[in-house]
């Protein structure tokens, strides 16, 4: 292929993304006025009018934002890498799988926002038994997570028929990250579909009587640790294989890069008693053992951390850097693509280090259920994904629509980044300092009986509402920015994968031993959570009847 | 696989801290007994709550010398006992809880008090009030449409 010349996306690949980029942005901006409103309330701003409640925003806040948005976005995003890197475009089961997952999975989201808004499932995304929300409501679930499960096959069976067709050869490093993250959604979900269809819907039909709580709060706690490595591992797909490039530098080291992904893999599952820690029912020693597994995820962290910035370093001194931290004036901060994931990962610095302290075994008493958790998950999953998440969509929907993003529009992307930084920084950091301090998470404006403790955490509310009204201009600006890029000038844009550094060692082939690391992440996960659940499926608790406490 | 002499020191210094803060929390949680509240197995009906003992009679009793047991029932959206608990600076209390309907919390601000309370289960949790005042108990997980409004309160004298 002629160098000087850009490849085209393939344009029916091209409809697939863009189907889910948009749905995940529309997804943004609904959660979005519902968390604003949500602020504005526990701030005591404002009274919502009476048909309202603050449950059913803060439940279509935490649906839409942390599995809507996130799950289209990933989709989209991994499709159109995988088109790209797997031979140029996809198979055309490939595609069909994609858009049997996109539709099943849209189905399930407007079935669930309608039961949502009509006041009939108010149980957060969460969705803790014994309140019982209409069956609907845990149908749509089930759609939306058997629609990830299709699209996710038509990633593997890309892969399949490519390795296939290049035996011997060492896959592109995108696609080889894409089937991970996917095998980690695959089996991550089978604990919340276990949840939902064996124990949730037969119960809310009112097929059984009752169901076993500590049960169904493990098997979902099975699926959502790993759920917050599914939101990360694309983003390190940007910083890892995207990044390099944009900056005009290369990839530290593929072979690294590969390890750090399969620890992912391994260490993100048998993890999920550390979101129990303070709970009856589950012994200490299972807690420890968890914990320690859970906390086997800074090394690959540490990994991480050390070969981004290393791309930075060896790109900076290759064009005359000098001094320790010469390097760091030839990044191109004035270049959305690369300024919004990098403060997505310098957040991510202060974000992870919050984590550690939440699966501290017994200190988790001091910050569990408080706001200081909410302020955790806004710094992860709200800013480092979700800023890397938006400086995609600046290249990703040019490249797939024949566009190019202008001047004009980078400078809005960079005051956008700049804007969700301010917001963040004012409602996180406040979510965290009053989590300290005790005010509980989830809850509605309230001042108990004028109690001194719950006085002292008001300023910190309403500076918490302020953050999230500058979060919400944030919102609008996005959304302007994605209707703008639909619009940009038509042009060719690359699509941005970045190259191995010469000076690295090759990859080890048994990273790409499927066979032994899904061993590895079974055992794994028998020795972890095999004796828990014994106890627990052939425990005497009685089960609960539902309730509809809303 | 061929690592970078600098990632090598990286790595070291930084799995070395790691193993050292897992075995300080191992140490805690083991040898010390400073561990996570509520290893105890301890079934209940949930939906006996009211005839079950001791939860048929919730309440705070003296069971030794500056030392008390409050045994409480978590509902939607409240605590019982109902009557006000007083005990004097300086007291052990002991609580037993569980709930009579759907998950609650149960966290006291300002202390290391912050345990779930899940229906079928009892949670015990300890903790001396050395400081006199009016300490807030209000429930921490979302259970329902008042459940910002779920409190009772504890007077140390």
């Amino acid at each position: 292929m002629n160098s000087s010349k850009i490849a085209t996306f393939d344009r029916n690949d091209g409809r697939l993304v863009i189907a889910h980029i948009l749905f995940a942005f529309g997804a943004l901006l609904i959660g979005g006025i519902a968390g604003m409103l949500q602020g504005m309330v526990k701030g005591g701003t404002i009274t919502l009018p009476a048909n309202i409640g603050y449950y059913e925003l803060l439940t279509a806040h935490g649906v839409l934002m942390a599995l809507i948005f996130t799950t289209y976005f990933i989709i989209g995003f991994l499709y159109s890498g995988v088109s790209n890197t797997l031979g140029g475009k996809l198979l055309p089961l490939a595609r069909k799988f994609g858009w049997w997952g996109y539709s099943l999975m849209s189905v399930g989201t407007l079935i669930g926002v309608v039961v949502i808004l009509l006041g009939k499932a108010s149980v957060l995304y969460t969705f803790y038994a014994p309140m019982k929300a209409s069956p609907y409501f845990y149908i749509a679930l089930a759609l939306v997570v058997i629609g990830s499960w299709l699209s996710g096959f038509g990633i593997f069976y890309q892969y399949v028929q490519w390795r296939k067709g290049n035996k011997g050869k060492l896959s592109p490093l995108f696609a080889y990250m894409s089937v991970i993250t996917m095998l980690l959604w695959q089996i991550a979900t089978i604990g919340v579909a276990l949840e939902v269809v064996v124990q949730l819907i037969p119960w809310s039909f009112g097929w059984v009587e009752t169901v076993n709580v500590v049960l169904s709060r493990t098997l979902f706690w099975f699926f959502g640790h790993p759920l917050v490595y599914f939101w990360l591992l694309p983003a390190y797909i940007c910083w890892y294989v995207i990044i390099p490039k944009i900056i005009g530098g290369k990839i530290f080291s593929d072979a690294l890069a590969r390890m750090s992904f399969i620890l992912f893999l391994l260490f993100s599952i048998p993890v999920g008693f550390h979101h129990q820690l303070m709970e009856p029912g589950i012994s200490h020693f299972w807690k420890f053992l968890q914990v320690v597994l859970t906390f086997m995820v800074v090394i690959p962290s540490l990994m991480t951390a050390f070969s981004l910035f290393a791309t930075f370093e060896l790109h900076g001194r290759s064009k005359g850097a000098k001094g320790l931290f010469g390097w760091l004036k030839f990044l191109p901060w004035t270049d959305v693509r690369f300024f919004a994931p990098f403060m997505g990962m310098l957040i991510f610095i202060p974000a992870g280090a919050g984590g550690l302290i939440n699966a501290s075994n017994q200190m988790n008493a001091v910050v569990h259920n408080t706001l200081w958790v909410t302020g955790h998950f806004h710094l992860t999953v709200a800013t480092s994904v979700a800023l890397t998440f938006f400086g995609i969509a600046y290249w990703l929907i040019p490249t797939i629509t024949g566009r190019v993003l202008t001047p004009r529009l980078n400078k809005l992307g960079i005051i956008q980044t700049l804007l969700w930084c301010v917001g963040m920084f004012i409602m996180s950091g406040s979510m965290h300092i009053v989590g300290l301090l005790g005010s509980p998470r989830r809850t509605a404006y309230n001042v108990y009986d004028d109690h001194p403790d719950a006085i002292l955490w008001m300023p910190y509310h309403v500076a918490m509402a302020v953050g999230g009204i500058i979060l919400f201009a944030g919102v609008v600006l996005i959304i302007y920015n994605i209707i703008s890029l639909m619009r940009a000038p038509k042009g060719e844009t690359e699509y941005p994968i970045g190259e191995v550094s010469e000076a690295s060692e090759p990859t080890p082939r048994f990273l790409e031993n499927w066979k032994l690391w899904i061993t590895v992440a079974v055992i794994l996960i028998v020795i972890a959570y095999t004796i828990p659940f014994i106890d627990l499926i052939g425990n005497t608790t009685p089960g609960s009847p539902g309730y509809v406490t809303w | 696989m061929h690592m970078h002499r600098l990632e090598k020191a990286w790595l070291t210094i930084g799995v070395s801290m790691l193993a050292v803060f897992l075995l300080v929390l191992g140490v805690m949680t083991f040898g010390r007994g400073i561990a996570p509240p509520n290893e105890h197995i301890h079934h209940i009906d949930p939906t006996k709550v009211s005839e079950t003992p001791p939860f048929d009679k919730p309440q705070l009793t003296k069971i030794g010398d500056n030392l008390y047991k409050a045994v409480m029932v978590a509902y939607a959206f409240g605590y019982d006992p109902q009557e006000q608990m007083e005990i004097p600076a300086g007291a052990t209390v002991h609580f037993e809880i569980t709930s009579s309907d759907v998950v609650h919390g149960f966290e006291i601000p300002g202390t290391n008090v912050n345990v779930m309370v899940t229906p079928g289960e009892v949670s015990h949790v300890s903790h001396t009030f050395d400081k006199p005042g009016e300490y807030l108990i209000l429930c921490n997980e979302y259970c329902g449409i008042a459940h910002e409004m779920m409190k009772t309160t504890l007077v140390v004298k």
